[in-house]
């Protein structure tokens, strides 16, 4: 269902990658290796479409995502290095108002629901500030438990958790995959989801 | 359209392109364009030079000394000019920048960003002869006319877009906040001019106005444009080379360019 | 996406922001101190003398709002800048340009409001009418949205970028001068009996102008500053 072929990556002066090609299935779990400034983040941010790619085309069920426009980010969720927490919310809040920026309706009932999930139980009404980086990361997971979007696109999820943490990813991950969702990320850990076919792509330098 | 008009209208732009015996799409390519722009270079130097030459004898030795101005107003032959053009080239630096946001080619933003710095040379002349044009007539260096006020405003706008282009790293952000900020200003840069002419009709009950220049002799306009097409003359020759540089700096990593520097040496 | 889902997202990126500079008074405040301090200066650099005050008084009080707009402008984006929620925000399937309109609306609100409401203070110093006063609280109602508005293209056109606040000001002031003009203009006119009408008429245009097209503007130059 996502199609990618021939992209090429120009940052600046350099050309970062080029000719990269891969298709998801439904299922499907890409994992995306390289050393640190081959690309990674680049490529992540031109597979959701914000970041205009100097070649090549990406195709979201059939449809180039270009010409897709704002539809394509309803079936997409974004991780990037930044959690994208507000320090001034709380954990509640920040859950509450991007699922409604985002136009999804969530119930505080549910809200509480994922963030206790994430392990964050009875920290929900704490402001961020107060929270540490791994529980922040948290919070911006949790996100994709009241999402409902069908390709995740994750940079480096994995930063700050603590090996629980990570378990519970991969349980979440999982779950996502036997759905029918798509998982695309980046990660310096090993990861296993169980039963699932990982792709992997390797970025050169 | 049906499969019979669309092939006549494609053989009516292949037409026309091949009027001028020349693919222009080809010259879209900065490396191509190099070459061509070296070429053009002579050509519009050399009449930039002949026609500032005549423009400078018309206005300076054969326009009438004027009744009420004496030899001083002989300075409108470069202000006047000065000030269409650095008008003129703020509107083709907006269309070239706006080419390069929409069509994504980079030769257009390269343009109008060669384009900038002489726009605002000549505004900033034509705020230096306005002002000398000031002292003999009204007694002051700047009296806060409406033309003069936009003019400044104008260099303004110059100065942010090439503070706006020097201050981003990535050149391809550059360009296109460039884009953005060039057709911003261009939209106002109307509404700039018809405040600026509220206001100060406004404050100032006698218009003592730059623009109310005497009934021009016939001779004074034609000097007054022999100059200003010596001034675009020159202006398409400067932003040449600048644009040449542009590219040579832009594709600095290419094969091409390695090429020449080869043998240049 | 229906209308009523549109005026939805509209209150929830106005009520966020809000929240957020509410949470965060001292922001807020500070540029309306700098605006009152800025407006006493001129007294101390012209002299007390009543009807000179007078006369710069509109003046006066104008310029130190269009400053203060640009101030405040540095706090428009860079904090969801920083936290990364800005990113999200281009992410979402809403039009960019609605959640754009939020924020400067609720930027407006927060910054521009209480320069309006500073008005009548600041025309005491200046020894104003108080129909004086009353028509420039008119034109700063009027102007300061479009201040806001236009400014906010500045600030995301300079996203990230190393000197940030004066780079912004030379790119939006010279486009802020329109307001400025038929702003203080109008009380100008009102003063000398000739009426504000058409600089008010003027003033609306210009905000309904900038409502219309600035949010465009901005959401590409965030698309383009965020790539």
């Amino acid at each position: 269902m996502l199609d990618v072929s021939g992209l090429e990556c120009v940052r600046g002066d350099r050309r970062l990658f080029k000719d990269i090609c891969f298709s998801l299935r439904p299922g499907a779990l890409l994992q995306v290796h390289g050393p640190n400034g081959s690309g990674k983040t680049s490529l992540l941010r031109m597979l959701c479409g914000l970041v205009a790619p100097a070649h090549g085309d990406i195709q979201w069920q059939g449809s180039s995502i270009r010409a897709m426009g704002e539809e394509y980010f309803r079936a997409v969720t974004y991780l990037g290095h930044l959690p994208a927490v507000k320090d001034d919310l709380s954990a509640l809040e920040n859950l509450l108002i991007s699922a409604e920026l985002s136009g999804i309706q969530l119930s505080e009932e549910k809200a509480i629901v994922a963030l206790r999930r994430m392990g964050l139980g009875g920290r929900e009404m704490l402001p961020a500030k107060v929270l540490s980086q791994g529980q922040r990361r948290r919070v911006a997971l949790a996100r994709l438990l009241v999402a409902g979007t069908t390709l995740w696109i994750l940079d480096e999820p994995l930063t700050a958790l603590d090996s629980a943490a990570v378990q519970l990813m991969q349980t979440i991950m999982e779950e996502h995959l036997r759905k029918g969702g798509m998982v695309i990320l980046t990660t310096h850990q090993e990861l296993s989801v169980p039963g699932v076919t990982t792709q992997r792509l390797e970025l050169a330098p | 359209m049906g499969h019979g008009r669309r092939i006549a209208y494609f053989d009516g732009i292949r037409w026309v392109t091949g009027l001028g015996n020349i693919n222009w799409f080809k010259y879209a390519s900065p490396v191509t364009f190099y070459g061509l722009a070296g070429r053009m270079i002579p050509w519009f130097s050399a009449a930039a030079a002949v026609l500032a030459v005549a423009g400078i004898y018309i206005g300076f030795f054969v326009a009438p000394t004027d009744f009420q101005q004496g030899e001083a107003y002989r300075i409108i032959f470069i202000h006047v000019p000065a000030s269409w053009m650095s008008m003129f080239i703020y509107v083709v630096m907006a269309v070239w920048a706006g080419f390069g946001l929409v069509l994504n080619t980079r030769l257009s933003s390269m343009m109008a960003s060669a384009l900038a710095p002489t726009g605002a040379m000549f505004a900033f002349i034509a705020l230096w002869t306005g002002a000398l044009w000031g002292r003999p007539m009204w007694g002051a260096y700047w009296v806060w006319d409406a033309r003069l006020t936009s003019e400044l405003i104008l260099l303004f706008l110059y100065i942010g877009f090439m503070a706006l282009q020097a201050a981003i790293d990535d050149p391809r952000r550059a360009d296109r906040a460039g884009a953005v900020i060039a057709l911003v200003g261009v939209v106002n840069v109307p509404i700039i001019y018809f405040s600026v002419l509220w206001w100060n009709t406004l404050h100032q009950g006698s218009s003592i106005s730059v623009t109310k220049a005497p009934a021009m002799a016939h001779i004074m306009l034609t000097g007054m444009l022999v100059m200003a097409i010596a001034a675009w003359m020159y202006t398409i020759a400067v932003v040449l080379v600048r644009v040449r540089c542009i590219i040579l700096e832009r594709e600095r990593h290419s094969a091409w360019v390695a090429d020449l520097v080869k043998e240049a040496k | 996406m229906s209308d009523a889902g549109m005026f939805a997202i509209l209150r929830c990126a106005i009520r966020r922001d809000l929240v957020l500079a509410m949470r965060r008074r001292a922001d807020v405040l500070t540029t309306l101190f700098f605006f009152v301090i800025v407006v006493s200066l001129f007294p101390l650099g012209v002299g007390p003398e009543v009807n000179l005050l007078r006369s710069m008084g509109p003046g006066v009080v104008w310029v130190a709002a269009l400053l203060a707009s640009m101030l405040s402008l540095g706090r428009l984006f860079s904090g969801d800048h920083r936290d990364g929620t800005l990113e999200q925000m281009l992410l979402t399937p809403q039009p960019l340009p609605l959640l754009v309109f939020g924020k400067v609306v609720a930027h407006w609100l927060s910054s521009g409001v209480p320069l309006v409401f500073m008005a009548p203070v600041l025309g005491m110093q200046f020894g104003l009418s108080q129909d004086a006063v009353l028509v420039l609280m008119a034109t700063l109602l009027l102007g300061t949205p479009v201040l806001s508005m236009i400014g906010a293209i500045g600030a995301a056109l300079t996203l990230g970028l190393r000197g940030g606040g004066v780079l912004v000001s030379l790119l939006v002031l010279p486009l802020y001068i329109p307001v400025l003009i038929f702003g203080a203009g109008a009380v100008e006119a009102s003063a000398s009996g000739l009426g504000a009408q058409a600089h008010m008429s003027l003033l609306g245009a210009f905000l309904v102008a900038s409502l219309l097209l600035a949010p465009w503007a901005t959401a590409a130059a965030l698309r383009i500053s965020m790539e």
